[in-house]
């Protein structure tokens, strides 16, 4: 058993946490305030390659595993998470679909571009009735000689107002449930394509989400992801390929959180002394220690399995539920140390503890995760 | 078009700095690419990009160095050079192995940082360039080649000196040459399979004379402390007014 | 044990440098009885032999030569070499200016010797030099022993007391010969107001992000100007580009130790405090009661600097016409 990141790993940790302090930090404040990424972020991000992180190097991303993977998401969790969002969504389920259920033709046509970061990739599975209900789709796609014609319309997806290309998740047959499901690749540009406004959302500043509408909206037949009905199996298999990311984002976030909270407990002096000398100050960073640890050795192995092309479907979703979990917990227990000035917003505490709250929502609630796990457990017991 | 870049592994510029029994404590700290090194390295980075070159970067010192090599060639350099010396040597020492280890190679300009943030010293790049017989230009700002001659300003104290030199020379990089890249990802890992060649001193051709250093650090020590100056109070124009007269009675600076 | 020192002695815009007198006065020291020799370059040189000769060199050697009257590396080398070996120096000085930083290195390395470069002490221990010099910019020291071979070192300015020692000199007129200079000097460009150079300067202003723009700089400079002073930069200001990086302080940058410097929304990161915690005297103004500027600060105002620095100013402006 080796628990060690490799040399490479470790380096490119090392170069994008240097990145990250240098250049998206200091400017965190400003994301926050203005909701919306400085457009030199932007590029320098694109420019050292960090939307480019799931794309094979045949296709001009990095092609890096999973366990790399995750060492970058966990330090682009150290800061701001809406940026982190717009990069993780884009990289994550944003790019995914294409990179494992494209053809080789949809592949050299999108991939390319997504992993220079000049078109932006979205997932568009959830509708005003289809959350975690998520076969429950109304919005529908009918063949018309090349080209399908969808009908209908999509709410919070995240990246939508900058988003190229989205992988859209719409029903077929109708008699088929879940297997009348079928993905495709729409492009912005598509007639009858068009987003709506952004919402205004309590944390994740500078990412945003909206709904988006298909009225007529023309999608070529050759622009059906994998086969038709294989929708939303395709779309699980985004889903599960991403959780040990979202895990790692929040791994990297509550690091950052228990950094500050020992900063903070190490100055700032109550009865004469640093409230560090609480116990229940000690005893708080401690429980905060082993939550992180946890999730850092489940996080790091869960990504091990995936490079081993192992099954992860429970320790994917286990791993999804340990990250929001422990973020959330991390959170809360940061802001009680800091006390007062946990709670305002000239401070980051106040953001991290805001953005904590949707990694419970996002990508499948805590509660689907459970379900999922349990199926498993079904499935391996009984 | 061949270019050789000087570098040198230092502290990070952040770090306190420790001593231990006279020795500096490497504990815990973080080694960098010498910033102006960095550079160095990304002038020859963009001269590569805009008129092709192959680029060499060379390093002298301990083994954990090899990660400043890194840093380079994950930002588009060719091929990587490490001596490998864990002991101490003095300027004109490193300078004789640097020549040693280029031996038989020929290059068309010479990249080095005007100086290391650790030693502060500035003389390996400019020493190099006597021993390879070829003129210097330190503190260079800017650096635009044209054919076989360059046109390069230089910061002299502020001011600006523009100088035409033929190839080949060595320069030396100042602050505003250029904005360091990061290293992009696919950079990193296009970068692990980079030559990288290894010199032990036994390897290269120096003669006793070339290894006995000239001189010897003989001490070092840490400044002594400061005492926490004197926060002044009242309002603002009492403090203005109280500072000035502290500045001229107490402190007689002005 | 007597020693054979020589100094080159710099002219700047038609004056002779202030480091050039601490160099003479340093040379006299460790030449213990020996000669000290110094050597003034280009044309005109000659009207500087009385002032060298205060400082208690015994012999000026005059390189009233046309090629030296712009610097080159190459001229300046070909000249001090021969000089060297002219006058068998054993010690070499000179400033840790932008010409001694050029040609020190490079001299030294001709000769096959070592040189201790920007030292802020010199001594004799038991007939030994020992020359003192900055490490990781000042946040720690080293003392340097030569083994073998000259000694060269540059002298970082404004670190050396001066002390008078008026001599009557003998001039000595060298012709030096000088070929193939292989750099051309196309043009100077002036980029520093006022003349006063950064690491020469007894009081520095200095600005910092809260400067908050380009603009903010102007009451610094105000005040600069009735101090006499120069205005400089932390690293964060000369990021924001609120300021050229020639004006920059910092372990990368300049390292400065003028009598008085002045940190203005400077929250003194340990990059910027390594370029100036020399200073004599260290005045910190800063909204930030908790910024760690304070900690090295002499002085101390916690306060805006946009409210400070202008009545600093007219109080000075004050107490100084009526001195």
């Amino acid at each position: 058993m080796n628990f060690q990141l490799s040399e490479d790993i470790k380096f490119l940790k090392q170069s994008i946490r240097d990145f990250v302090d240098s250049e998206v930090d200091p400017l965190a404040m400003e994301i926050e305030e203005k909701d919306e990424i400085p457009e030199k972020i932007m590029k320098m991000s694109k420019e050292i390659g960090l939307f480019g992180l799931s794309i094979p190097e045949e296709y001009g991303g990095t092609g890096i595993g999973m366990v790399g993977k995750c060492a970058i998401y966990e330090e682009l969790g150290r800061t701001h998470n809406g940026y982190t969002t717009v990069i993780g969504a884009h990289t994550g389920i944003g790019s995914v679909g294409i990179v494992e259920m494209g053809n080789e033709e949809q592949k050299r046509k999108y991939l390319p571009a997504m992993a220079r970061g000049e078109m932006i990739g979205a997932f568009a599975l959830t509708e005003p009735s289809a959350g975690s209900h998520a076969t429950n789709l109304k919005t529908t796609a009918v063949r018309k000689g090349d080209k399908y014609i969808l009908n209908g319309s999509k709410h919070y997806i995240t990246n939508a107002p900058i988003a190229d290309v989205f992988t859209v998740m719409a029903v077929t047959d109708p008699s088929k449930g879940a297997k009348g499901i079928t993905s495709f690749i729409v492009e912005k540009d598509f007639p009858g394509f068009t987003v709506g406004k952004n919402e205004k959302k309590m944390g994740l500043h500078g990412s945003h989400s909206a709904e988006i509408f298909f009225e007529d909206c023309e999608v070529p037949v050759e622009n059906v992801l994998g086969r038709e009905g294989q929708g939303y199996v395709n779309a699980l298999k985004i889903l599960a390929n991403g959780r040990a990311g979202l895990a790692a984002r929040n791994l990297g976030s509550c690091d950052k959180l228990l950094e500050m909270s020992i900063q903070h407990a190490n100055t700032r002096i109550q009865f004469g002394k640093p409230i560090f000398e609480q116990q229940i100050i000690q005893h708080y960073l401690a429980d905060m220690a082993v939550d992180i640890e946890a999730l850092r050795s489940m996080t790091y192995r869960v990504a091990w399995m995936v490079d081993q092309e192992m099954k992860v479907i429970k320790e994917a979703a286990m791993v999804k539920l340990l990250g929001s979990e422990v973020y959330n917990r991390v959170a809360d227990k940061a802001v009680q140390i800091h006390g007062g000035i946990g709670y305002i917003a000239e401070y980051p505490v106040e953001r991290f503890y805001r953005d904590a709250r949707i990694t419970k929502i996002y990508e499948g609630t805590s509660e689907i995760q459970k379900n999922i796990i349990a199926s498993q457990l079904k499935r391996e017991y009984l | 078009m061949n270019i050789l870049v000087l570098v040198k592994q230092t502290f990070d510029t952040e770090e306190k700095i420790v001593i231990q029994n006279g020795q500096i404590s490497e504990e815990n700290v973080e080694f960098i690419l010498n910033p102006y090194d960095e550079y160095a390295v990304e002038e020859a980075v963009k001269i590569k990009e805009d008129s092709g070159a192959g680029i060499t970067v060379l390093t002298v010192g301990p083994n954990r160095s090899e990660s400043v090599l890194r840093t380079a060639l994950a930002m588009g350099a060719d091929k990587g050079v490490i001596v490998e010396l864990e002991e101490q040597a003095d300027e004109y020492a490193i300078a004789k192995i640097i020549k040693a280890a280029i031996k038989g190679q020929e290059y068309d300009l010479v990249l080095g940082g005007n100086m290391a943030v650790d030693s502060g010293s500035g003389q390996v790049s400019i020493r190099v360039a006597e021993e390879l017989g070829i003129p210097q230009v330190a503190t260079i700002t800017k650096l635009s080649l044209e054919g076989s001659k360059a046109i390069v300003e230089r910061d002299i104290e502020g001011d600006v000196e523009v100088i035409e030199v033929n190839l080949p020379f060595l320069a030396t990089a100042q602050q505003g040459l250029n904005e360091p890249r990061y290293p992009s990802l696919p950079g990193i890992m296009k970068a692990k399979k980079k030559p990288l060649e290894r010199f032990t001193l036994e390897d290269l051709e120096l003669s006793e004379d070339d290894l006995a250093t000239r001189t010897t650090v003989q001490d070092q020590y840490l400044p002594p402390k400061k005492q926490a100056g004197k926060v002044l109070e009242g309002e603002i124009g009492q403090q203005v007014h109280d500072l000035v007269n502290l500045l001229r009675s107490e402190a007689k600076v002005v | 044990m007597s020693k054979k020192v020589l100094v080159f002695v710099e002219s700047k815009d038609g004056k002779l440098r202030n480091v050039s007198f601490e160099a003479l006065t340093v040379a006299k020291q460790l030449a213990g009885g020996g000669e000290v020799i110094a050597a003034l370059f280009g044309t005109g040189a000659t009207e500087f032999v009385q002032e060298v000769s205060q400082y208690g060199s015994n012999k000026v050697y005059v390189l009233e030569d046309e090629v030296l009257v712009t610097y080159t590396t190459d001229g300046y080398t070909q000249a001090l070499c021969q000089v060297i070996e002219d006058v068998q120096a054993e010690v070499i000085l000179m400033g840790h200016t932008a010409i001694g930083k050029d040609v020190a290195p490079r001299v030294a390395a001709r000769f096959g010797a070592g040189l201790a470069s920007d030292c802020i002490g010199a001594d004799l221990e038991n007939g030994d030099i020992v020359f003192t010099r900055p490490i990781y910019a000042g946040k720690a020291f080293q003392k340097k022993v030569f083994n073998q071979g000259k000694v060269f070192a540059t002298l970082r300015p404004n670190n050396f007391e001066l002390k008078e020692n008026p001599v009557q000199a003998e001039v000595v007129s060298f012709q030096p010969v000088i070929k193939d200079l292989r750099t051309i000097v196309k043009e100077i460009v002036r980029k520093t107001t006022g003349g006063v150079d950064l690491s020469e300067a007894k009081v520095i202003i200095s600005g910092g992000r809260g400067v908050k723009s380009k603009d903010g700089f102007q009451p610094l400079q105000e005040l600069a100007e009735v101090l006499g002073g120069a205005v400089g930069a932390s690293r964060g200001a000369c990021d924001a580009d609120f300021c050229d990086y020639a004006l920059q302080i910092g372990q990368t940058g300049k390292v400065v130790t003028p009598d008085l410097y002045i940190a203005c929304g400077i929250s003194g990161a340990i990059q910027h405090l390594a370029g100036m915690s020399n200073s004599k005297v260290i005045v910190a103004i800063n909204k930030d009661p908790e910024a760690p500027i304070f900690q090295v600060a002499d002085y101390g105002i916690v306060g805006d600097l946009f409210e400070v620095v202008p009545l600093l100013t007219e109080e000075f402006k004050k107490v100084l016409v009526l001195s």
